[in-house]
C-alpha cells in the first residue's frame, strides 16, 4: 500500500531539507576573498554567461565593501541571489578558476557572491534606480529570472515595464523549481521584489493568448520580451501513465515548494525516469522526504546523462540508485503504481515500485505562435534556449534589454 | 652538529635567542617560562620609575588575514616598583644561571640616577645593562628614550656616566627614528659602550577607526603615535643593522630587533653581522613556544650548510651590501616563464605592463600554446613578474651572458669599461604613434 504523504518528523524533514550549502562566516568569507589571486582577463568572468567581474567583487569582499562587491554582481545579473545558491558553478566560474591548474581547490566563488548579495538583501540595500522616464513602454511575458532581468535592466534606462505572468507568484522556476536543499521560496520571491521595487507593473494571473491577445502586446508596447520558459514534462508514451502514482518531477518539486513537507506525496519506492538534472533533484528530494528506496531509471549508459557529476554524487550520498540501460516499456498497477516495467539487454524486468516520477524534460509551449518577422519582438530564456540555467536566462534577460533600448534608441533617433 | 652558543660581548648564552625588552619579559613567570622552553636570555623589560599606563595600548595592522603583520604600541616602561623588579631579576639569575639575564634601563638624565640605577641591577647578579635610548613614545615627552638616543652627545654622555660604575657589559639600545643611525652607534662608541642593539621601535600611527575617527590604539577616543614594531618593520632592522655592522668605526658587537619571527629571520639578520637576536612581537602573538622552531629551524640550516658556530655565519652578507654605484650594469637578466607550471592568472603580465617595462606578451585563452610571454628583447630583468607570479618556481630570473666585462657606474661614469647592448624599453603606445589632435 503506497504511502500517501512524507511522515518522517517534521525536525529530520527540516534537517533534510536545510540549505546543503550554509553561508561563510565573515572570517571565512575574508580567508577566502584573500586567497583569491585577483586574476586579469580572469576565466571565472569569461566563464559567466553575465560575466560578473569575479575578481572585482572578491577584491571589495577582502576590503569589506561588501555592498560595492553586491553592486558588481548585480549590476551584471540581475539574479545574482538566486545564481549564488543554484549555479552550477563546478561547470562555470568555479570550474574555470586557475587555482584548478595548480590542483588545488578553486575560490569558493558563489559563497562568496552569497556572502555579498546576502548581506545587501538582508538590509534592503537599494542599489540601483530607475532611469529618468523616457516615455516608452515595454511588455515582458514571463515572470522568470530573463523576463525580469530584461525588466530590471530596461527599467533603470528609463522604461515603463509591464510583465505579464500567468502564475500567481513571480519569480518562475525560481520560485517553483530549485531543489528546495539549494534555495527556498523565500529567499527566490525576495530577489523578485528587490528587482520588482523599481516600480515594474506586475500582472500576475495573466496569460497572453487566453486573458490578453498577443496582439494587444504588439500594438499598446514599443516592444515585447517573451520569456514564457516551457511547457509540461515530456510523457513517456507509455501504457499506465494515466495511474495514481505517476507524476511529472516539476509538478513534484512544486508541491514540495509550495506545501509544508508533510503535506508532500510521496512513494516508498520511487522509480525517477530520466538522468537530467532535475531528475537528479527529483530523486533526492524524494529520498529526502522519506521514500524508503530511490532510483535513477536510465535507458542509456552514466556517462550518457546529462545532469552534473556533483548533482549525481548527491544523490548517490544520499543512498539513491542508478539503473542504467533500463527502457520503461509499461508503468503496472490497478489504478495505483505498483512497478515499472523495463526493457534491459538482460531481457524485461520490473521494477516494484508505488511512485514514477517522469523527468524527460520539458515541452515547448504550445499554442502560443510568435510572429518571426516582427522587429518589435524578442525572446529569451528556456523558451528561447530550450531550457539551461538561471544565469543564462539571467544573461539572455540583459542581452534583451540592451538590444530592445538600441533598437528604440535609434528608432528614436530616426523619427 | 651546529653549536649556537652565543658569547655576546662577554655574555654567554645556549643560544642566540633572546626575549627583548617587552612585555614578555615583565615579570619573574614570564621569563622564567622562556628559558624553561628553551630561550637562551632574556632583556628585562625597561626598569625605572615606575610609570602609570593608559588602557589599551597596541595597535595592529592586517594584511588580508594576516594578523599584526605590523605591530605598535603606546605603553611605557615597566610599571612595577624598582624594587620588585630588581628582586625578580635576582631570583632568576639565581634560578637560571646559564641563561643570559639583562636589563633595560631607563632614567632621568642625570648622572647620580644612572649610577644608582646601575649599581643597584649590578647587585641582582645581572648578565649585562641595556641603556633604552630607543623608546619612541611618551618617555621621550619627559627627556628619555629616543630623545636621549636621537642626540649624538647626550647618547655619549650617558654612556659615559654609566660606565663610570658598571662592571657588566653595557648595551645601547638604539632608534631608528634618526636620519643616519651610525652617527649614534659610533656616539655610544665614543662613550665606552660594550655592544649595541637595534632597532627599538618606529614613530607610527597604525590606522584611524573610520567611524569615530580616533586614531589606534585608541584612549578615549584619541591617541598617540606609538612604536612600531613586527615583520612589517623587519626590512628597516636589516638595513639599519648592515649600516651599523659595515662602520668600520662600530667594533662592538651588534644584537638584532625588529620583527624577528623565524629561524630564516634570524640567519638573515646573523649573516647581516647580528651576534644575537632580540624577539618581541612574535611571542606577544604565538608565546614562547615560537623558541622550539627558531633553535630547530637555525640548526638545520646550519647543518645543511655546514656552519658550525654562529660566527662561521655572522656578518657573511655584510661585504655583499655595496652602494649602487658599485654594481655590475653589465650583469644582465631576462625572466622566463616555465609554461607548463603557469596556471594562466596574467598577473605578470597586468604587472610588467601597468607597472613595469610592457615586456609580457598576452594571448588569448585556450589555444592550447602559453597565455603570457616574456618578450625577451624588451625584458629589463626588473624581477615583479617573478615576484607577483603566484606559482612558486613559474618565472626565474635567467642570467643572460655577454662577453662584455663586468663594469659599474663609477667606471662607466669615468669612462672606464663599456656597456653590453641592453634591452630597449618597449612601449605599447609612445607618444609619437598616437594620434593627435
Amino acid at each position: 500500500m503506497a504511502r500517501e504523504l512524507a511522515n518522517l518528523p517534521q525536525d529530520q524533514l527540516e534537517r533534510n531539507f536545510a540549505e546543503i550549502a550554509p553561508p561563510l562566516t565573515a572570517d571565512a568569507a575574508l580567508l577566502e576573498a584573500n586567497t583569491c589571486l585577483f586574476c586579469y582577463d580572469a576565466p571565472c568572468t569569461a566563464a559567466c554567461p553575465t560575466h560578473i567581474d569575479v575578481p572585482a567583487f572578491i577584491k571589495k569582499i577582502a576590503t569589506g565593501n561588501l555592498r560595492g562587491a553586491a553592486r558588481v554582481i548585480l549590476d551584471a545579473n540581475p539574479f545574482g541571489h538566486s545564481c549564488a545558491r543554484a549555479c552550477p558553478v563546478e561547470v562555470l566560474c568555479e570550474g574555470a578558476c586557475v587555482l584548478n591548474e595548480r590542483d588545488e581547490q578553486p575560490i569558493r566563488i558563489a559563497l562568496l557572491q552569497r556572502h555579498a548579495t546576502d548581506y545587501v538583501l538582508e538590509r534592503k540595500v537599494r542599489l540601483f534606480e530607475p532611469g529618468a522616464a523616457n516615455g516608452k513602454r515595454v511588455a515582458i511575458v514571463g515572470a522568470g529570472p530573463a523576463g525580469l532581468s530584461c525588466a530590471r535592466d530596461l527599467r533603470r534606462l528609463g522604461y515603463a515595464v509591464t510583465v505579464f505572468e500567468a502564475k500567481h507568484k513571480p519569480g518562475g522556476l525560481n520560485t517553483y523549481g530549485i531543489a528546495e536543499y539549494k534555495m527556498t521560496p523565500a529567499v527566490a520571491l525576495a530577489e523578485v521584489q528587490d528587482i520588482l521595487d523599481l516600480g515594474i507593473d506586475l500582472k500576475l494571473g495573466v496569460a497572453i493568448g487566453r486573458d490578453v491577445p498577443f496582439d494587444t502586446l504588439l500594438a499598446e508596447y514599443d516592444a515585447v520580451f517573451i520569456a514564457i520558459g516551457l511547457g509540461r514534462t515530456k510523457s513517456l508514451g507509455i501504457p499506465g501513465e494515466d495511474q495514481h502514482g505517476v507524476v511529472d518531477a516539476l509538478s513534484f518539486i512544486e508541491q514540495l515548494k509550495t506545501r509544508p513537507y508533510h503535506a508532500t506525496r510521496v512513494g516508498r519506492r520511487v522509480a525517477v525516469v530520466g538522468a537530467g538534472n532535475t531528475a537528479i533533484d527529483a530523486v533526492t528530494q524524494a529520498k529526502r522526504l522519506g521514500a524508503e528506496w530511490a532510483t535513477i531509471v536510465y535507458r542509456r549508459g552514466p556517462s550518457d546523462m546529462s545532469s552534473f557529476h556533483y548533482e549525481q554524487e548527491l544523490a548517490r550520498t544520499d543512498g539513491c540508485e542508478f539503473r542504467f540501460q533500463c527502457r520503461p516499456t509499461r508503468i503496472l498497477g490497478n489504478g495505483q503504481v505498483t512497478g515499472l516495467e523495463v526493457e534491459t539487454p538482460q531481457g524485461t524486468e520490473v521494477i516494484a515500485c508505488d511512485m514514477v516520477i517522469t523527468a524527460l524534460g520539458q515541452e515547448a509551449l504550445g499554442g502560443f505562435k510568435i510572429p518571426t518577422d516582427n522587429p518589435k519582438l524578442f525572446a529569451g530564456g528556456d523558451f528561447a534556449n530550450g531550457g539551461a540555467e538561471i544565469v543564462n536566462a539571467a544573461a539572455e534577460g540583459v542581452q534583451a534589454a540592451s538590444k530592445i533600448h538600441a533598437m528604440l534608441s535609434r528608432a528614436s533617433t530616426a523619427g | 652538529m651546529a653549536n649556537l652558543a652565543a658569547n655576546f660581548a662577554g655574555i654567554e648564552s645556549p643560544n642566540p635567542f633572546w626575549l627583548a625588552s617587552g612585555p614578555p619579559t615583565n615579570t619573574y613567570g614570564q621569563v622564567a617560562r622562556a628559558f624553561d622552553l628553551g630561550w637562551g636570555g632574556a632583556v628585562w623589560k625597561t626598569v625605572g620609575e615606575p610609570i602609570i599606563n593608559v588602557f589599551s595600548r597596541y595597535g595592529s595592522v592586517d594584511l588580508g588575514t594576516t594578523r599584526m603583520m605590523g605591530f605598535n604600541n603606546i605603553e611605557l616602561i615597566t610599571d612595577r616598583p624598582i624594587a620588585d623588579n630588581l628582586k625578580e631579576i635576582a631570583e632568576v639569575k639565581r634560578n637560571y644561571p646559564k641563561h643570559a639575564v639583562i636589563v633595560s634601563l631607563m632614567v632621568e638624565s642625570k648622572r647620580e640616577a644612572w649610577h644608582e640605577m646601575v649599581k643597584r641591577t649590578e647587585e641582582t647578579g645581572a648578565d649585562g645593562i641595556e641603556l633604552n635610548f630607543g623608546c619612541p613614545h611618551g618617555m621621550s615627552e619627559r627627556g628619555m628614550g629616543s630623545a636621549v638616543g636621537q642626540v649624538p652627545d647626550y647618547t655619549c654622555q650617558i654612556v659615559e656616566w654609566v660606565k663610570e660604575v658598571a662592571r657588566v657589559p653595557v648595551i645601547v639600545k638604539l632608534t631608528p627614528n634618526v636620519t643616519d643611525i651610525t652617527y649614534i652607534a659610533r656616539a655610544a662608541v665614543k662613550g665606552g659602550a660594550d655592544a649595541l642593539s637595534l632597532i627599538n621601535t618606529i614613530n607610527s600611527i597604525v590606522g584611524v577607526d573610520l567611524d569615530s575617527f580616533a586614531p589606534y590604539p585608541a584612549v578615549a577616543g584619541k591617541s598617540s603615535h606609538g612604536g612600531y614594531c613586527g615583520p612589517a618593520v623587519r626590512p628597516i632592522a636589516l638595513h639599519l643593522v648592515s649600516a651599523v655592522a659595515s662602520d668600520k668605526a662600530v667594533t662592538i658587537p651588534i644584537s638584532a630587533i625588529g620583527g624577528i619571527a623565524t629561524w630564516r629571520d634570524a640567519a638573515e639578520f646573523i649573516a647581516l653581522g647580528a651576534s644575537t637576536l632580540q624577539v618581541c612581537t612574535a611571542v606577544m602573538h604565538y608565546g614562547f613556544r615560537i623558541i622550539e622552531d627558531l633553535v630547530d629551524g637555525l640548526e638545520t640550516w646550519m647543518n645543511e650548510k655546514g656552519h658550525r658556530t654562529l660566527a662561521d655565519v655572522r656578518g657573511r652578507a655584510v661585504a655583499n651590501v655595496v652602494k649602487w654605484e658599485d654594481l655590475d650594469l653589465n650583469y644582465h637578466l631576462v625572466a622566463a616563464i616555465d609554461q607548463d607550471k603557469c596556471i594562466g592568472c596574467e598577473l605578470c603580465w597586468t604587472a610588467c605592463e601597468d607597472g613595469a617595462h610592457q615586456a609580457i606578451r598576452r594571448h588569448p585563452r585556450g589555444n592550447g600554446g602559453p597565455v603570457v610571454e616574456v618578450i625577451d628583447e624588451a625584458c629589463v630583468g626588473c624581477n615583479l613578474c617573478s615576484q607577483v607570479c603566484p606559482v612558486q618556481g613559474c618565472i626565474t630570473m635567467q642570467q643572460v651572458p655577454n662577453s662584455f666585462g663586468a663594469v659599474n657606474w663609477k667606471d662607466y661614469s669615468a669612462q672606464r669599461g663599456k656597456l653590453a647592448p641592453r634591452s630597449e624599453h618597449f612601449h605599447t603606445a609612445t607618444w609619437e604613434s598616437l594620434p593627435k589632435a
